[in-house]
């Protein structure tokens, strides 16, 4: 099962609850499950279908590129952070 | 990463543009001419805020010798979508209207209108024939007064977001972040010792050298050329596109050799305002903008206001941790709060920590990224406090940090956990340095440490090798070279094919040339573009050995490639160039290519001691002796990571001590040019030393982090940390310029 960090600023929408674990494949399918367990979710992280652009995922600290069609593995960590440019 | 001995990388070869470089014929955007080129001159405002209530350009197009006229009457219509840029995105309405004014202006420089002529001075004559009619409107430049509920507004349909929540009303907050890890109030409660303050910074510019400068030329089909100074010419291309609503492939950027960068040549400015001048002219345009403009029109990075707060136990182990910063984003939405709320305790490995973050408009150019943005700022106020802990606690301050430092497995408030990283590395070599196992002795002086981390990124990047007949090879790459990246990719894939980088002819390619690359910056060049020259090394050895195995009369699985590059098999062996001159002549030309987008965080981190003497009478502060220390994975060209690592340190010298915007009562920058806005010269500093640690990088065949961005954040912590050592007076504002240091003198005695 891989382990979703839920941002701070939305927990008031999963009752408090910080992370969870989940069955999932793909980014796509976590905001899915999320969004089935915690309505409402989905509309703080995305636009339309696609993750919102003041966002990016890290999944086990690799920020991914590939949006909502990125890879998870059993046992990895996901995060959702803030983008961020350099230099 | 390879544990083989290196032939190329490590050393230090002359840059391929070195030449071009010290005699002068580098050409820069400046220096490119076309065929009827006109002169471009825009003219911006006076006021930091006020509504446009008119336009009248009708002197200005009557004036002899002008060719077009523009204002934001010219622009698309550009709605308010959200283009991804690569590294970050950016509202696109947001960006038109920073290049054109449209109904307001929100801050003194802003674009209004633009002339071409045959010439500069016609074109800025006919500008100033242009009658603008300004209604003033009430102004705000610092980030707190800009937080106030009567504030004067600058966008009245700005709502602060919360993570994808809108709030009810505008203000000029854009954006609240907010980050927690463990439970800060209980981390609090079993801390022996508490230190808590507020800091502040100015607003500073990059400082780059070379003004910006476009030449842009729309084609009769439609097509629009321009070739500017740029950090990524697919960005900018984009940009372009975007703003006057045609496609990417209707646009093409010749990146020219750019004079510093910093992160303030990411975004664009001239290239769709010269875009639409050279449409209306039916001939090219160039504009190159004054050091006045630069300063007042392009992104600075952003002022700050940062309360923080840090407990220890008695031990010195940090327990707890919290946060609450303020950056200014200038005229528009979308600073650097993001990063600089991920950093301000990325150097430590904390239990408990909260974070709260607010990306604020005021009456400024729009802020834009400056090494490590954000990440300078935060740093000022966290490594002073751990000096203010290591004090109470009576605790070394280089012993404090090496004791909670984080490293691989330590996670960042923000949530990800850190891979193998070198900050601990870092401080070892601080710890056993010339410098810091030197004596400071003498009144007044002081010395002072600070660390420092910046993620570097990965994103896309493309190059193509192509093998002529003698088996030199001309390396076509995207990214624009703003600090040797040229030698260092030339390196990196002479090493792979077992040649010299002078046998590689490096070059940055235009739009329609290369594969797309992402923007020169994020400390990713060296990494990313650098892994791109060893994949297409890699493609093209891979062609060679099915080639040889033809000519060697063998299959190609028969064929090994040693480290050193020689091909061997069915008995014969042959050095790259060799086995290339002799497949020339025996078949299909060679060319290699790859086009990469590795995605793992490079994670950078810095560490610097500095040696201060403060002049009690006046509060100038001397830097006697600076060393900078930091992981760069492993240094492909030492004498360039020596030079970033040098020229950051300076920058964040000029940061820590004299930058800063100074805005009249009319909120207008009444310092923009290098006389009266104090960068620092050779002759404000000594020799900058540095140390490159090497703990490598796994996710990098050569083991490359990126090194561009770490050593700008300690000076001003690491300076600051020195003046208190030497006056026992603690500078809570930056810039510590003398009137400030010797008032805070004087208020601590």
């Amino acid at each position: 099962m891989a382990t979703i960090f839920i941002p701070a600023q939305l927990r008031t929408l999963t009752a408090g609850i910080e992370q969870l674990e989940m069955d999932v494949h793909n980014v796509r399918e976590v905001i899915n499950q999320l969004e089935q367990k915690f309505p409402g979710i989905r509309d703080r992280l995305c636009q339309q279908d696609q993750l919102s652009p003041s966002l990016q995922v890290s999944i086990d600290s690799v920020i991914t590129s590939r949006g909502m069609i990125a890879k998870i593995q059993p046992n990895s960590e996901v995060h959702f952070i803030p983008a961020i440019a350099g230099g | 990463m390879a544990t083989t001995p290196y032939r190329v990388i490590g050393t230090r070869p002359v840059r391929h543009d070195g030449t071009d470089k010290v005699t002068g014929k580098a050409v820069y955007t400046a220096d490119f001419k076309l065929p009827g080129l006109q002169a471009g001159f825009v003219l911006r405002s006076p006021h930091a805020h006020a509504k446009i209530l008119s336009i009248d350009t009708s002197e200005a197009e009557a004036t002899a010798g002008v060719s077009a006229v523009v204002t934001s009457a010219d622009f698309p219509n550009v709605q308010n979508k959200i283009a991804h840029l690569g590294e970050g995105s950016v509202n696109l309405a947001h960006l038109s209207a920073n290049c054109m004014a449209q109904d307001k202006v929100l801050y003194k420089g802003h674009a209004v209108a633009a002339v071409s002529a045959t010439n500069v001075h016609i074109a800025e004559e006919a500008a100033n024939k242009i009658v603008v009619e300004y209604e003033i409107l009430p102004s705000v430049t610092d980030v707190m007064e800009a937080m106030a509920d009567d504030a004067p507004l600058l966008h009245d349909d700005l709502f602060t977001d919360d993570l994808g929540q809108k709030a009810d009303t505008a203000s000029n907050v854009a954006v609240h972040l907010h980050f927690e890890k463990g439970d800060v109030t209980a981390g609090f409660e079993q801390a022996d010792v508490v230190v808590e303050a507020e800091f502040k910074t100015a607003t500073v510019h990059q400082g780059y050298i070379e003004p910006h400068a476009i030449v842009a030329d729309y084609n009769e089909d439609g097509r629009v050329r321009l070739w500017t100074a740029t950090q990524g010419s697919f960005t900018c291309r984009q940009q372009t596109a975007e703003i006057l609503q045609i496609g990417v492939g209707d646009v093409l950027v010749t990146p020219c050799e750019i004079g510093g960068g910093f992160g303030g040549k990411i975004a664009v400015y001239l290239e769709p305002t010269a875009a639409i001048l050279s449409k209306k002219a039916g001939r090219p345009v160039s504009i190159q903008m004054t050091r006045t403009d630069v300063f007042e029109a392009t992104g600075p990075t952003p002022a700050s206001f940062m309360r923080v707060k840090v407990g220890a136990k008695k031990d010195g182990t940090l327990i707890a941790g919290e946060a609450w910063i303020a950056y200014d984003a200038g005229a528009f939405p979308g600073g650097v709060i993001g990063p600089g709320c991920m950093c301000v305790f990325s150097c430590y490995d904390i239990e408990h920590a909260v974070v709260d973050g607010y990306d604020v408009c005021v009456n400024k150019p729009h802020t834009k990224a400056y090494r490590a943005p954000g990440a300078t700022q935060v740093a000022f106020a966290m490594e002073q406090l751990m000096d203010e802990l290591a004090e109470q606690l009576d605790i070394c301050p280089l012993e404090i940090r090496l004791n909670n430092a984080v490293k691989e497995g330590s996670r960042r408030v923000d949530g990800p956990v850190y891979p193998q990283i070198g900050y601990v590395e870092c401080l070892e070599a601080l710890r056993d340095s010339d410098h810091w196992n030197s004596p400071l002795a003498g009144e007044n002086r002081g010395r002072g440490i600070a660390g420092g981390f910046w993620f570097g990124c990965g994103l896309k990047s493309s190059a193509a090798c192509s093998v002529n007949s003698d088996g030199t090879i001309n390396l076509l790459e995207g990214s624009t070279d703003i600090g040797g990246s040229r030698a260092s990719l030339a390196m990196q894939l002479a090493e792979t094919l077992g040649i010299d980088s002078s046998d590689i002819n490096p070059m940055v390619g235009d739009t329609d040339s290369v594969g797309y690359t992402d923007v020169t910056g994020g400390s990713r060049v060296t990494f990313a573009t650098g892994l791109a020259a060893y994949e297409a090394g890699r493609d093209l050895q891979s062609q060679m050995k099915v080639r040889a195995a033809e000519l060697w009369e063998c299959e190609a699985s028969d064929i090994s490639i040693a480290d050193d590059g020689v091909f061997s098999g069915n008995g014969k062996t042959a050095g790259f160039k060799d086995l290339a001159a002799q497949l020339f002549s025996s078949g299909e030309a060679l060319v290699g290519r790859a086009t990469v987008a590795p995605e793992c965080p490079t994670n950078g981190f810095a560490a610097h001691i500095v040696d201060v003497e403060v002049d009690p009478d006046t509060g100038k502060v001397t830097i006697l002796r600076y060393t900078a220390i930091q992981d760069a994975g492993k240094a492909i060209h030492p004498s360039y990571v020596e030079g970033q690592m040098q020229g950051g340190a300076v920058q964040g010298i000029g940061w820590a001590l004299n930058e800063e915007y100074f805005f009249n009562d009319d909120d207008r920058m009444t310092n923009g040019s290098f006389l009266d806005y104090r960068m620092p010269t050779m002759l404000d500093v000594p020799m900058i030393d540095t140390i490159i640690v090497e703990t490598g990088n796994a996710d990098h065949p050569y083991g490359v982090r990126g090194v561009g961005e770490p050593p700008i954040i300690p000076p001003p912590p690491a300076i600051g940390n020195a003046i208190y050592n030497a006056t026992q007076t603690r500078m809570r504002e930056l810039p510590m310029s003398p009137p400030k240091v010797w008032h805070a003198m004087q208020s601590s005695d």
